[in-house]
C-alpha cells in the first residue's frame, strides 16, 4: 500500500529543512568519544617497530633488549603473530583477473613497503612502548625496489610476488561503438598525458582500535574508528578463528573518516590479533608519520586520453589508457582495482558520444597501498574527461559552455545508458549548466577576464560537468564475493512515555546521519526532532547494514528509516484505533499526537498509547497484541547504483612570475534528489570541494625512487588551510530517484569528484595567452612555471 | 626516566602531578587529568588540534612540555565550556554546522575567541586568517568562517546597546 502523503507532505516534515545535528552539542564542549580518547582496565599500548625499507628480507629479529625494557608487556614478532590471525588476499571474483598476494598482520619473512609493521611492542604505556620500539634490532636485506609504475611491467623490472609472475594486478579494457571510424573522421583530435600525484585522506584524528578480548565471556570487544562495524565484524571473526556472535565493533565519534577508515588496516588486525593472545585490551593509535606511510593512499595515475570533434562541436569519441600503481598488495576487502575501474566506468559518462575505448591497468609496486578515498576513480574520469573537453574546444575554438551544452545527454533522453554500460535513471547535465552559468555570472567574468589580461593579470575560468556514483546496491562488493553489506536496516521503536528510540546500521563520521535519520523517522511518524534518540555504530545494537561509504547514508539508510518509521507509525495507529475503537486508516499522529485523520482534531497522545500499552495492556482487547517497534531494511534493487550529476566551475587567478594560484571563488551545482537537510548537503558539498583542490593544488605524497616517501609530515605535506580557500557557492537541481519513496541520492563525493578538473581548467584557461596546457596535479608553483618556462625556452 | 613534580592549575582547579620531563602538556592533560577535549593530530604543532590557553594565550599542547607549564593558568574546552565564555561561539557552529567530525571543534573555538578578544570587529578574510593554523578537513572551512563572522556581529550589536 503508498501512502497517500508523500514524505514532503508529512504533518511537520523536517525533510528539506535545516535543523542542527543532536550529536553537535557534545562536540563542540569536547565531550565527545573518540577512541584516542578511550582507555580501559589493563590496557595495554602497541607501537609497531616498522620497516626502514620499501623492499626487504628480514633475516632476523631480536627482541631480547626491548623485553626486558620497563614498561613492556610483551614483544611479538610478525611470524610469532601468524599464530593468531590468518593473511588475506585482497581480491573480488567480479574483477576478473585481479590477482594479489597474501597479506598479514606483520610482515612474516619480507617487506614490501616503508612502514610495513614486522614486530609489535606492547607495554603499559605509549611512551614506554615507544622506547622499548627502539631496542628491537632487525636485520634486513635490502632488495631492489620495484617505484616506477611506469616501469613496473617491463621484463628487467623485479617480480615483487614472483608467485604471481608479474606485477599487473588487473587490467580492464572496453571498446564500445566505433573509436577507429570516429577518429579518422573527426575534425580535430586533442590528446594528452593526464598525471595525477599520489595522495590521502589525513583525518584529523589518526586511524585507532582498541581491541578488548575477554576470555571470560569469550568475546572481542573491539573499539574502532570505523565506516563499516558490521564489515569489520566479520574480518575480526574470519581471521582470529572466532565466530561472528563472539565479535563486537563498536563505532562511537570518529575523527575524520573519507574512506580512509573503511578498509582491513594490518596493524589494526595485529592490535586485534594481540589482545586475543595477551588476553587484555590493547589500543593502537597512529601517529601522524604513521599514517602518512599505513594510511591508504589514492589516486596515483597516469592516463593517456583522446578525444574526436567534429567542427560544430560534436564530441564523437573518447579515448583513454589508464594506469595506476596500488602498492604491493591490493587492499582487503574492497580490493585496491576499484579505482582503475571505476575510471573505466566514467570518463565521458556525462556526454552523448557513444564511442568509447578505454583500457586500465593497475600494478603493484613497492610504496604503500592505495585504495578507496573520498569520490574513488571520479576525480581522475572527471579531469581526463573535462580535460579533453576543454582541449576539444579550443582545437574548434568553442566556448567551454558551448560545447558541454552541445554534447551533454540531454534531460529529457533518460532513462538511458553510457558507452561503459552505467545506467541512469534521471540526470539534469542542463538544467545544472543553465544553474551555474546564472550563479557565476559567465558572461561578466568572461569580460572581466579580458578586460584584464590587458594589465597583465591572468584569470581563467574552468568547467567541469560529472556524474557521481551514489547509493551502491550488491553490484559494487557483494556479487564479487565480499561480505560487505549492501542493505541498511533500521529499528525504531517508542518507549513508555512515547520518545522514539532509533537503531540504525549507518554510522557517523560527521556527514549528519545521526540528524538525518532522525529527521526521517520523526517526520514518518509525526513526532517532533527532540522526541527521537538514533543510536549507531554498534553491531551488538543495530540491525546488519553496510554502515557509511560511497555516498549511501541518505539514500540506502535514509530510505530503511523511513519504511521503519512508517512501519511504526501503523503499528501506533493500530492500538490507538483499537483503544478509541476506530479504524488505524482513519488516524495519524501529528505532534505526538493521535489525530483524525480528516478534520486534526487530537484524540489521545503518544505517550498516553505508549503507557496502556506497557502498563495496562490488560484493557485491551484479548486477541489484540501491540508492537510498538518495527524494523525495516532497504536496499535499491532496479538500478546497480543511483547516478547524480552536477557541474563545478572554478575562477583563480595564476600569477605567472611565482607560478602561485589564487582561487577566488568556486561553484558547484549538485543534484542529488530529494534534499533531506539543505545544510547538511551543503556542507558535505563544500567539504568535499575542498578536498578537491587540495588534490589540485597542494596534496602530494612525494616518493624517491628508493621508495622512501619524504614529505611524511604535516608540515611538509601541504594541506588545504582556511585561508587559502575561497567561499565556495552550492546550488541545486532536484531530480529525485523514484526508486525509493524518499528519493534521496548521495552527496558525499561530488564536491571531490569534480574541483580539480575545474581548478586544472582553470589554470590552463588563464594561461591561455601563453599557449600552455598543463595536465598534471598537483599544479604547485613548481609545476606551473616550469610550463611557461618550457614555452618561453 | 625520573618523575618531577609539578603543580598545574587547569580550568581553575589546582593539580599536583607527577609527570616526565619529556611528556607534553597535550599528553598530561589527556592522559594524567581526562581532559580529552584538547585532541592531538600530528604532535609537532602544525595541525593546531591541541590548541589551548595558556596564560591567555592560545598556545599548542604539543609544544610546550608539561613541566613548563608549572605555575601557569591553563584554560581547556571543558573550562570555556563550564564557565560559559564560548557559549555563543558553541551556538553558532552547531547552527551553522561548522563541524562535521568535531576533532578540531574544541582548538577552532578556542582560536576564534582568541581573534574576537582581540579583534570584535574582523571581517572574513581575517578570520581566515586567524584560523588558518587550524586544519580542518571536513568543513572547507566555509561554514566556521560564518559561524564567527556571525558571533562577531552579534556580540557587537550586544555591545552597542544601551
Amino acid at each position: 500500500m503508498t501512502d497517500p502523503l508523500s514524505p514532503l507532505d508529512r504533518p511537520n516534515s523536517y525533510i528539506g529543512r535545516t535543523v542542527p545535528r543532536p550529536n553537535l552539542e557534545r562536540l563542540v564542549e569536547g565531550r565527545g568519544t573518540y577512541v584516542s580518547d578511550m582507555t580501559l582496565p589493563r590496557m595495554g599500548h602497541v607501537v609497531f617497530v616498522r620497516s626502514p625499507y620499501a623492499h626487504a628480507r628480514i633475516l632476523d629479529i631480536d627482541t631480547a633488549a626491548a623485553k626486558q625494557a620497563a614498561g613492556v608487556i610483551a614483544v611479538v614478532t610478525g611470524a610469532e603473530l601468524v599464530e593468531q590471525c590468518s593473511p588475506w588476499v585482497g581480491v573480488l571474483s567480479h574483477l576478473k583477473g585481479l590477482k594479489s598476494a597474501p597479506q598479514h598482520a606483520m610482515a612474516v619473512d619480507r617487506v614490501c613497503w616503508q612502514g610495513e609493521a614486522v614486530c609489535a611492542v606492547v607495554a603499559n604505556s605509549r611512551a614506554q612502548a615507544e622506547d622499548a620500539v627502539e631496542q628491537v634490532q632487525v636485520r634486513y636485506e635490502e632488495l631492489e625496489p620495484v617505484t616506477d609504475m611506469r616501469t613496473a611491467l617491463e621484463p628487467h623490472i623485479p617480480v615483487i610476488h614472483p608467485e604471481l609472475g608479474d606485477n599487473l594486478a588487473f587490467e580492464r579494457s572496453l571498446d564500445a561503438g566505433e573509436v577507429d571510424k570516429a577518429f579518422a573522421e573527426a575534425d580535430a583530435v586533442a590528446e594528452a598525458e593526464f598525471v595525477f600525484g599520489r595522495h590521502t585522506g589525513v583525518t584529523l584524528e589518526a586511524r585507532a582500535v582498541l581491541a578488548d578480548w575477554n576470555p571470560g565471556e569469550r568475546r572481542l570487544t573491539v573499539y574502532q574508528g570505523t565506516q563499516a562495524p558490521h564489515m569489520m565484524q566479520n574480518i575480526f571473526a574470519k581471521h582470529l578463528a572466532l565466530e561472528e556472535a563472539q565479535v563486537r565493533v563498536v563505532c562511537k565519534d570518529v575523527g575524520g573518516s573519507f574512506g580512509i577508515k573503511v578498509h582491513v588496516y594490518a596493524d589494526e588486525m595485529a592490535t586485534a590479533a594481540l589482545s586475543k593472545r595477551l588476553k587484555r585490551p590493547v589500543k593502537f593509535v597512529a601517529d601522524r608519520i604513521e599514517s602518512f606511510v599505513t594510511d591508504i593512499h589514492a589516486r596515483d595515475h597516469v592516463c593517456k586520453g583522446r578525444i574526436a570533434v567534429k567542427q560544430d562541436g560534436t564530441i564523437t569519441a573518447f579515448a583513454i589508457d589508464d594506469l595506476t600503481g596500488i602498492g604491493p598488495y591490493s587492499m582487503y576487502p574492497r580490493t585496491s582495482a576499484i579505482e582503475a575501474n571505476q575510471v573505466v566506468n566514467l570518463v565521458g559518462g556525462p556526454y552523448q558520444a557513444r564511442n568509447y575505448r578505454a583500457r586500465a591497468r593497475v600494478v603493484f609496486q613497492n610504496k604503500n597501498v592505495m585504495c578507496q578515498y573520498r569520490a574513488v576513480g571520479h576525480p581522475i574520469a572527471c579531469s581526463v574527461t573535462e580535460g579533453l573537453v576543454d582541449l576539444a574546444a579550443r582545437a574548434i575554438g568553442m566556448d567551454p559552455l558551448v560545447i558541454r551544452s552541445k554534447n551533454l545527454i540531454r534531460d529529457d533522453a533518460y532513462p538511458t545508458d553510457s558507452p561503459s554500460g552505467l545506467k541512469f535513471e534521471a540526470l539534469s547535465h542542463h538544467a545544472s549548466l543553465a544553474k551555474l552559468k546564472q550563479m557565476m555570472d559567465y558572461d561578466g567574468l568572461r569580460a572581466e577576464q579580458k578586460r584584464l589580461r590587458q594589465q597583465g593579470i591572468y584569470r581563467g575560468i574552468g568547467i567541469a560537468s560529472f556524474i557521481e556514483v551514489t547509493n551502491p546496491s550488491a553490484a559494487f562488493y557483494g556479487v564479487g564475493g565480499a561480505r560487505i553489506s549492501s542493505q541498511d536496516g533500521v529499528s525504531v521503536r517508542m518507549d513508555a512515555t512515547g520518545a522514539i528510540i532509533v537503531q540504525t546500521s549507518l554510522t557517523e563520521q560527521g556527514q549528519g546521519s545521526e540528524a538525518l535519520t532522525a529527521q526521517v523517522v520523526a517526520s514518518a511518524l509525526g513526532v517532533a526532532l527532540e522526541k527521537v534518540r538514533v543510536i549507531l555504530g554498534d553491531t551488538d545494537n543495530t540491525p546488519y547494514g553496510g554502515g557509511t561509504w560511497a555516498s549511501r547514508g541518505a539514500g540506502i539508510g535514509g530510505e530503511a528509516a523511513w519504511q521503519a518509521g512508517k512501519a511504526l507509525r501503523m503499528n501506533i495507529l493500530k492500538v490507538a484505533g483499537t483503544i478509541l475503537q476506530t479504524v488505524p486508516e482513519l488516524l495519524d499522529i501529528d505532534q505526538s499526537v493521535v489525530v483524525d485523520k480528516a478534520t486534526g482534531r487530537e484524540r489521545i497522545g503518544l505517550d498516553e498509547v505508549a503507557r496502556i500499552t506497557y502498563f495496562r495492556p490488560d484493557t485491551l482487547p484479548a486477541d489484540f497484541q501491540a508492537e510498538l517497534l518495527a524494523t525495516r531494511h532497504y536496499v535499491p534493487r532496479q538500478y546497480p547504483f543511483a547516478f547524480t550529476n552536477g557541474i563545478q566551475a572554478s575562477w583563480l587567478e595564476v600569477d605567472t612570475e611565482t607560478g602561485f594560484v589564487t582561487l577566488l571563488n568556486h561553484w558547484c551545482v549538485e543534484d542529488c534528489g530529494t534534499i533531506i537537510n539543505p545544510q547538511l548537503v551543503d556542507e558535505q558539498i563544500r567539504g568535499g570541494v575542498v578536498q578537491g583542490l587540495g588534490a589540485a593544488l597542494f596534496e602530494h605524497c612525494r616518493y624517491d625512487e628508493r621508495g622512501q616517501l619524504t614529505n611524511g609530515t604535516m608540515a611538509d605535506y601541504l594541506v588545504p588551510m582556511a585561508s587559502e580557500m575561497p567561499d565556495i557557492e552550492v546550488g541545486h537541481v532536484v531530480s529525485p530517484t523514484l526508486e525509493s519513496e524518499l528519493g534521496a541520492k548521495g552527496a558525499g563525493e561530488a564536491g571531490t569528484a569534480g574541483a580539480a578538473a575545474a581548478v586544472a581548467n582553470a589554470v590552463n584557461d588563464a594561461l591561455d595567452p601563453f599557449a600552455v596546457t598543463i595536465t598534471e596535479i598537483p599544479l604547485t608553483p613548481s609545476v606551473i612555471l616550469k610550463a611557461l618556462g618550457q614555452r618561453s625556452g | 626516566m625520573d618523575k618531577k613534580v609539578i603543580t598545574l592549575t587547569v580550568n581553575g582547579e589546582t593539580h599536583r602531578l607527577q609527570v616526565e620531563p619529556r611528556a607534553h602538556l597535550a599528553d598530561v592533560l589527556r592522559d594524567e587529568l581526562a581532559l580529552t577535549g584538547t585532541h592531538i593530530g600530528c604532535e609537532h604543532g602544525v595541525c593546531g588540534a591541541c590548541t589551548i590557553r595558556v596564560d591567555g594565550a592560545i598556545t599548542r599542547a604539543c609544544l610546550l612540555l608539561a613541566v613548563q607549564a608549572e605555575g601557569a593558568m591553563i584554560e581547556t574546552i571543558e573550562g570555556l565550556s563550564e564557565t560559559g565564555e564560548i557559549r555563543d561561539l558553541q551556538d553558532a557552529f552547531r547552527n551553522r554546522n561548522a563541524l562535521q567530525c568535531g576533532y578540531c571543534t574544541p582548538a577552532m573555538l578556542i582560536t576564534a575567541q582568541d581573534l574576537l578578544l582581540h579583534n570584535p570587529t574582523p571581517d572574513r578574510a581575517t578570520i581566515r586568517d586567524h584560523i588558518s593554523g587550524n586544519y580542518c578537513r571536513c568543513t572547507g572551512y566555509q561554514a566556521i568562517v560564518d559561524a564567527v563572522e556571525t558571533v562577531a556581529k552579534a556580540r557587537q550589536a550586544a555591545g552597542e546597546r544601551p
